[in-house]
């Protein structure tokens, strides 16, 4: 499999990499590990006659947890994700999620934001940043402006960010309770036929905040009000997660493709919120 | 076309320079322009691992990076962690245990165990199946390749407490 030929850039600025954007607009793409826009160009699904690799500008690869507030780098894999010890502490639902992600070769390649700006609806990462309600920094010709994950994604590789901007980093504050991801997949590698992200607060035996998203069940990963609101107040019982389930099931619009008819994705996708929302909740 | 680029790589401790279009996959380089054919095309989408090598220290699938991102880097193919007349302990144990049948997998299941076992030296059954998933094989039903990393492992491991 050979892909289209293109030009390949390896700037060291990320000026450069704004100017070669404004330069070849929609001629041109950014890659961070490539391992979702490599094998759609050897497929010739994408054609990118100017290919703008991210690997020598500095500090996209950093992470830090201060204040409450943690940023992650574009350019951090799954890898250094998963064996960072900080960020461990502080978000354990990152860890739980990329370790569900692809299989380990592809997790040393694949970054957090390649993952979040692709805007592939099977991607992991933007139902979990919509869940712990994160802020995607993006760097333009006008500057450096931030977009909220639950507002990021319009459609499927359809996302609020301008063709002549990079996504730099990820910020996320930091999440309290217990946390899940649960992801239901046919083999190592897949992406989800279903999967929920929950972060639950627990105060008294009443849950106090609950922030649900799912993955791969819309053209957009969903962010459901209704399904946390369910949860609120609630002891997490039977009911709630009934509730939960019903509140998320009228939020997502799945559609039929080889992972399933509708009918049957629906029913994974309440399994797993279910799933989900127990561990969580076991945890918070 | 585009334009030809300058390629520099280190494989396997030696220094490789060339031309090559930007699109070179580089698994062709490896196997058509260095004649190191140890890593395998198998599916060529980024699934079964055949092509696995290592890159400046991570398992990498050499069919979804372009030998323009390689640049300035250090690779290691199969061809590099041992020789006919010295085999890594590995090699050795996939050997003894009858860690392959076909053998088309297996170049690229050896150099991925070889980063699994550097990372985590003493891996449980379930560590090895998570820490090979990205490798297919589909002869062994992969009983015996979690066999022969054990074993390879306990090999290793004991050849270390020797040497301290």
């Amino acid at each position: 499999m050979i892909p289209a030929a293109f030009d390949y850039y390896r700037p060291t600025k990320m000026d450069d990499v704004i100017a070669l954007l404004q330069e070849h607009g929609d001629d041109a793409r950014v890659m961070a590990g490539g391992h979702s826009l490599i094998p759609m160009m050897k497929l010739r699904m994408a054609e990118i006659p100017h290919l703008i690799d991210l690997q020598a500008i500095d500090g996209l690869n950093e992470i830090s947890i201060e204040d409450g507030q943690i940023t992650i780098g574009a350019m951090v894999t799954q890898h250094d994700l998963i064996n960072h010890a900080g960020l461990e502490a502080a978000a354990p639902i990152l860890r739980e999620a990329a370790l569900q992600i692809a299989d380990p070769q592809v997790r040393y390649m694949g970054t957090v934001g390649g993952n979040v700006a692709n805007g592939d609806p099977g991607n992991d990462m933007p139902g979990v940043m919509q869940c712990l309600d994160a802020t995607f920094a993006l760097v333009g010709p006008d500057g450096e402006r931030s977009v909220a994950a639950r507002d990021f994604y319009e459609a499927a590789y359809m996302t609020a960010r301008e063709d002549e901007e990079v996504l730099t980093s990820v910020s996320i504050p930091a999440p309290q309770g217990g946390y899940a991801y649960e992801k239901q997949k046919r083999k190592i590698g897949d992406y989800a036929t279903a999967a929920a992200a929950v972060q639950i607060v627990k105060e008294d035996g009443k849950c106090t905040a609950a922030s649900i998203a799912m993955t791969n069940l819309s053209d957009t990963p969903i962010y459901s009000v209704d399904a946390g609101a369910a949860l609120v107040g609630t002891a997490v019982d039977a009911a709630a997660l009934n509730a939960a389930k019903a509140a998320m099931l009228g939020n997502i619009d799945p559609t039929e493709d080889n992972r399933g008819p509708v009918a049957f994705k629906k029913h994974v996708a309440g399994v797993i919120l279910a799933r989900a929302i127990e561990r969580a909740w076991s945890r918070a | 076309m585009s334009k030809k680029m300058h390629i520099k790589l280190n494989v396997n401790g030696k220094d490789e320079e060339f031309l090559a279009e930007p699109r070179e996959l580089l698994i062709y380089t490896l196997r058509e322009r260095l004649n190191i054919t140890g890593p395998h095309i198998g599916c060529e989408t980024s699934h079964c691992g055949a092509c696995t090598v290592t890159i400046d220290g991570k398992s990498v699938k050499s069919c979804t990076m372009f030998a323009a991102q390689a640049d300035g880097k250090e690779i290691t193919t199969i061809e590099g962690i041992g020789t006919p007349d010295s085999l890594h302990p590995l090699q050795e144990a996939f050997k003894e245990h009858h860690g392959l049948q076909c053998g088309y997998c297996t170049p690229g299941m050896i150099t991925r165990a070889t980063k699994l076992l550097e990372e985590n030296p003493n891996p449980s059954e379930e560590d090895i199946r998570f820490g090979m998933a990205g490798n297919l094989c589909r002869c062994t039903g992969y009983q015996n390749i979690v066999k022969s990393i054990l074993a390879a492992a306990a090999e290793m491991n004991a050849a270390k407490e020797a040497a301290e």
